[in-house]
């Protein structure tokens, strides 16, 4: 197996590692003593000759251990990966603990103590900024701040119910002697309440994406996870004040301080990070000649934002993650391709690499004799309350807020919107920041939580992925659905997306609306670099890709030939979409040579085919049997219909990071539409019948209006010029009216390019930006209906 | 909200839309809103570019055909009650309606969301899904990367399957029968219009 040589290769690290904490954990007491000396005398030992190589431990230590750590978790991840069968149904998260269990075990076994932990510091300041980073960066947003109403909901009401409920009848418990005995108080139990109680975001992740659930639910549980944060610290702060303040001095007053922190803390964490978006969109608008560094920027103020509200004492990760909502947008808009690219890959590294230590760190701690204190009863009714308010808290809800939602969310939804509600490390890391002297059972919270934390991850974990398939399997579905079936599905499944974008979904009520007017007057020129206001529209966007790809093959195909002689020819100017697909949409300019397949035989564009067949289809077609042509139809219709939106895979992922995967399809689409309403555009233009006729209508007097435009043009078109069309009733042009808005206003076409064009052109030259030229003529030359 | 009585009051028949629909009268109004905020030049009406304008509906493979169904009847104005009728089909259908036994069947009912489907294939409305029609149902929602050959004989098997009396084509009856097993329901409702 693959995996023996890996395995082999981690233990071999693992053990010159185990010798290295064992020189460690002698020399660390001796070091910081031999550094103070060392740094008041040079040197402590009398050199007897000049050495060639010495021994420089103590120098490099720290960052050694650091830079050793990570590599050791990220071979875990690999040889975690590597075992494919046992990662189908055990989460990834679990098994990166387990993986710490071994770690911790080792170090232990050589230092009889657990001298790497997951210390709060580090987990707080070095490994978690970058996840909410990578979260706010790519989070979804109108589907966030469509949700927003129903997060916020589930994020404050939940988390303070979580709390409170948890707390209170642990300590009702507690009283009724369930756990034995204990130093501990009410206060207590609602501080271990309130940090236990917070859904967390690196877990929620880890698991939901291997579960692919719908849109909807997935915001719901992933924002909740980090607009809890909010609340979590301010009731983690105000429990502990009120622990060391005693019980005694808690009046209305303190109540109420709390209450206002709570406001004061959220928002103001919030503002941090929008503030710090603001700064990272203007210095992106002028970072055009710096190109090289201007996607370090983003990660330099993200983690600044995080920092600053850590240092007022705000909501850290509500900052970031509204720093990453925010900026996204515009520094995409303006940064240079490269680095938009360079920020998305370097993100995801750093989320994915610090969300791995983080797992295999807590396994690694649970390796302690020192922290484990058990207590049966303590630890069963944490988790099982854990679980039962969280159940009742999300039902509740949700009930409530289906009152007011059109689309109910439905029982199944809000069980596995229950069951998914993880605790991480955020809980640990809350935990091992405790106080001892003001919380004398701190190690028995540690534990609990601890368990708690493995149980989520880890059971939850595995069984999530079968519950939910088991869960949604109601009716079995019959294993051979008939083709008519399959290709009714899809399409149903599109026409349904149409209808909701055509009905306009929940609607475009005032708010969106008025958000975006304000946006596109005000922000957008504040924020956005000029040239990147005018390519906002995507649609446009990919337009002008397609465009510039066909005046680069435009000319590099007369190049080819010579001159533009063969314009003139019938064939027309047929740049083949088809090969298109393959090419990187980065804006770089196709490949010379990649343009040798385009030749006289050019496949006309109408047609929609691929001269070469894949390979896999033509073994079948071989095959006479009825059997395999069975299997083929089938399978051509699995693998190649299109997705629906409703398919799509949730954009939000960890792991799973492609850039161009479903854009192509979309591009394909898009293209094939406006492709096809180009054609019967142009053709309505031309007089000449379409091809593919989807509406019939008569149209009475455009024909002499498009006629003005084609005189500039072509002398194709004569035919159709001087005279009025018969109006024959089976030859009914498609689209007469002007063509889409957004077509016509193209702030620029390559009509510059337009040198190159020929005078005529034939009918069946459906290039895109000529297409585009036609447009921008004609816009001139009539009015909109 | 408030706005619901002042919007209904602009919508023409609007107590005749909400009988033969089904919608309420708030659904009413949010969409007679939506069809304004479609109307982009105020005229009263839709007309196809309105829909192309909506960007989303680019991105989707059999947009003109839906297009094409709004506009059924050869005109290009499509006036509310035309724009309501059609997204009627895809209300959840109502299980506890009474059926009184000469009414015409609701506009959701099963019957009518599949004519409904059956129509946006059989684009010459001559009742029969003909192989060509389904060869260029199967084009649009494809991929690129399938031949015409592969097509072809996708489009030749599934008629094969759902043809029973060897027409060579799918009746309304046969492409209704093909489909018994589906929920049609669930497959052709937009909850948000219940």
């Amino acid at each position: 197996m693959v995996l023996l040589p890996r395995l082999s290769l981690l233990l071999t690290i693992l053990s010159v590692f185990g010798t290295l904490c064992r020189a460690n954990s002698s020399g660390s007491s001796s070091s910081t003593a031999t550094e103070s000396e060392t740094a008041t005398t040079n040197t402590s030992t009398t050199l007897t000759t000049l050495p060639i190589v010495t021994w420089k431990w103590h120098h490099i230590e720290t960052p050694y251990l650091v830079a050793l750590w990570v590599l050791v978790c990220w071979l875990c991840k690999l040889v975690v990966q590597l075992n494919t069968r046992l990662k189908s149904f055990f989460p990834e998260s679990g098994l990166l603990i387990i993986c710490g269990f071994i770690l911790g075990g080792i170090v232990w076994g050589a230092d009889k103590a657990q001298t790497f932990k997951l210390t709060p510091r580090n987990f707080f300041y070095f490994l978690l900024p970058q996840i909410i980073l990578d979260t706010g960066y790519f989070m979804p947003n109108k589907l966030f701040f469509s949700n927003l109403g129903a997060i916020l909901v589930h994020a404050v009401i939940g988390t303070v119910w979580n709390a409170g409920a948890v707390g209170v009848s642990l300590w009702g418990c507690w009283l009724g002697g369930a756990m034995g005995d204990l130093n501990i108080g009410l206060l207590q139990f609602l501080l271990f309440g309130s940090l236990l109680a917070a859904v967390d975001p690196v877990a929620v992740i880890a698991v939901f994406e291997e579960v692919h659930v719908n849109e909807v639910l997935f915001i719901w549980v992933f924002g909740e996870s980090l607009l809890n944060d909010g609340v979590t610290v301010v009731l983690y702060n105000v429990f502990d004040a009120f622990v060391s303040l005693g019980g005694e001095k808690i009046n209305a007053g303190e109540i109420i301080k709390g209450i206002v922190s709570f406001f004061v803390v959220s928002f103001g964490g919030s503002a941090i990070g929008v503030i710090f978006a603001i700064i990272i969109s203007l210095l992106t608008k002028y970072t055009g000649k710096v190109q090289i560094i201007e996607a370090g920027f983003i990660f330099v103020l993200g983690y600044l934002s995080y920092l600053t509200a850590e240092m007022l004492s705000l909501s850290a990760i509500l900052s970031v993650t509204f720093c990453g909502v925010c900026c996204q947008k515009y520094v995409n808009a303006n940064m240079d391709e490269k680095s938009v690219t360079a920020v998305r890959y370097a993100m995801k590294v750093f989320a994915n690499g610090s969300e791995t230590m983080i797992f295999v760190f807590l396994g690694v701690t649970a390796i302690d004799s020192v922290i484990w204190v058990w207590n049966t009863g303590f630890i069963c009714l944490t988790i099982l309350f854990a679980i039962i308010y969280r159940f009742i808290g999300v039902f509740t809800l949700t009930w409530f807020l289906n009152q007011y939602r059109l689309v109910p969310i439905e029982v199944i939804d809000q069980l596995v919107m229950s069951y998914g509600g993880l605790r991480g490390a955020v809980a640990y890391g809350l935990a091992a920041s405790l106080d001892e002297t003001r919380i004398p059972e701190k190690n028995l919270i540690i534990s609990t939580t601890l368990i708690v934390v493995y149980f989520t991850v880890v059971i939850q974990g595995l069984t999530m992925k079968p519950i939910v398939k088991w869960l949604k399997v109601k009716r079995v579905e019959p294993t051979d659905l008939k083709l008519i079936e399959k290709v009714n599905n899809r399409a149903c499944e599109h026409v349904l997306a149409a209808m909701e974008d055509i009905a306009g979904r929940i609607g475009d009520n005032w708010w969106t609306r008025g958000w975006k007017r304000f946006e596109d007057t005000y922000i957008t020129w504040f924020l956005m670099k000029p040239e990147a206001r005018k390519n906002r529209d995507y649609l446009f966007s990919i337009f002008h890709k397609l465009n510039m790809e066909d005046a680069v093959n435009y000319v590099t195909e007369g190049e080819k030939r010579g001159s533009l002689g063969f314009l003139r020819s019938g064939e027309g100017t047929n740049v083949d979409f088809e090969k298109k697909h393959g090419m990187e949409f980065s804006g770089v300019m196709p490949d010379i040579t990649s343009e040798l397949d385009f030749g006289i035989d050019n496949v006309p564009v109408t047609s929609i085919r691929n001269p070469v067949p894949s390979v896999s289809l033509d073994i079948h077609e071989q095959d006479m049997k009825s059997m395999s042509e069975d299997f083929n139809a089938h399978h051509l219709l699995q693998q190649n219909l299109y997705r629906s939106r409703k398919n799509h895979r949730h954009k939000y992922s960890r792991s799973d990071f492609t850039i161009n995967q479903s854009e192509d399809e979309v591009q394909e689409i898009f293209q094939r539409t406006m492709r096809n309403r180009l054609e019967s555009f142009k053709s309505a233009k031309m007089g000449v019948t379409p091809v593919k006729k989807i509406t019939k209508h008569p149209k009475p007097n455009h024909k002499v209006r498009f006629s003005e435009a084609d005189s500039a043009y072509s002398g194709d078109g004569a035919a159709a010029r001087g005279s009025p069309p018969v109006r024959n009733p089976a030859f009914m042009p498609e689209m007469d009216t002007p063509p889409p808005p957004w077509l016509t206003e193209l702030p620029w076409s390559p009509t510059n390019l337009r040198r190159l064009a020929p005078l005529r052109l034939s009918n069946r030259s459906t290039d895109s930006f000529v297409m585009a030229d036609l447009c921008v003529l004609s816009q001139h030359s009539y009015t909109r209906l | 909200m408030g706005s619901t009585s002042s919007t209904l009051s602009k919508i023409p028949n609007a107590d005749e839309l909400i009988q033969e629909t089904g919608f309420t009268s708030a659904h009413l109004a949010r969409l007679f809103e939506r069809f304004e905020a479609l109307d982009k030049d105020k005229k009263g009406y839709l007309s196809p570019q309105d829909f192309e304008a909506i960007k989303e509906l680019a991105l989707n493979p059999i947009c003109d055909r839906i297009i094409g169904a709004f506009f059924s009847s050869g005109q290009e104005m499509l006036d509310f009650s035309s724009f309501v009728r059609i997204l009627a089909h895809f209300r959840p259908i109502d299980n506890n309606r009474t059926k009184e036994p000469n009414s015409p069947d609701p506009i959701n009912s099963r019957i009518n969301k599949l004519k409904f489907a059956f129509q946006l294939y059989d684009q010459d409305k001559d009742g029969k899904i003909s192989r060509n029609e389904l060869l260029q149902v199967l084009r649009a929602m494809l991929e690129k990367q399938v031949t015409e050959e592969q097509l072809e004989s996708i489009a030749d098997r599934t008629i094969q399957e759902a043809d029973l009396d060897r027409d060579d084509a799918i009746s309304f009856e046969e492409f209704r029968k093909s489909l018994e097993k589906v929920n049609i329901d669930h497959k052709m409702s937009i909850r948000f219009l219940r």
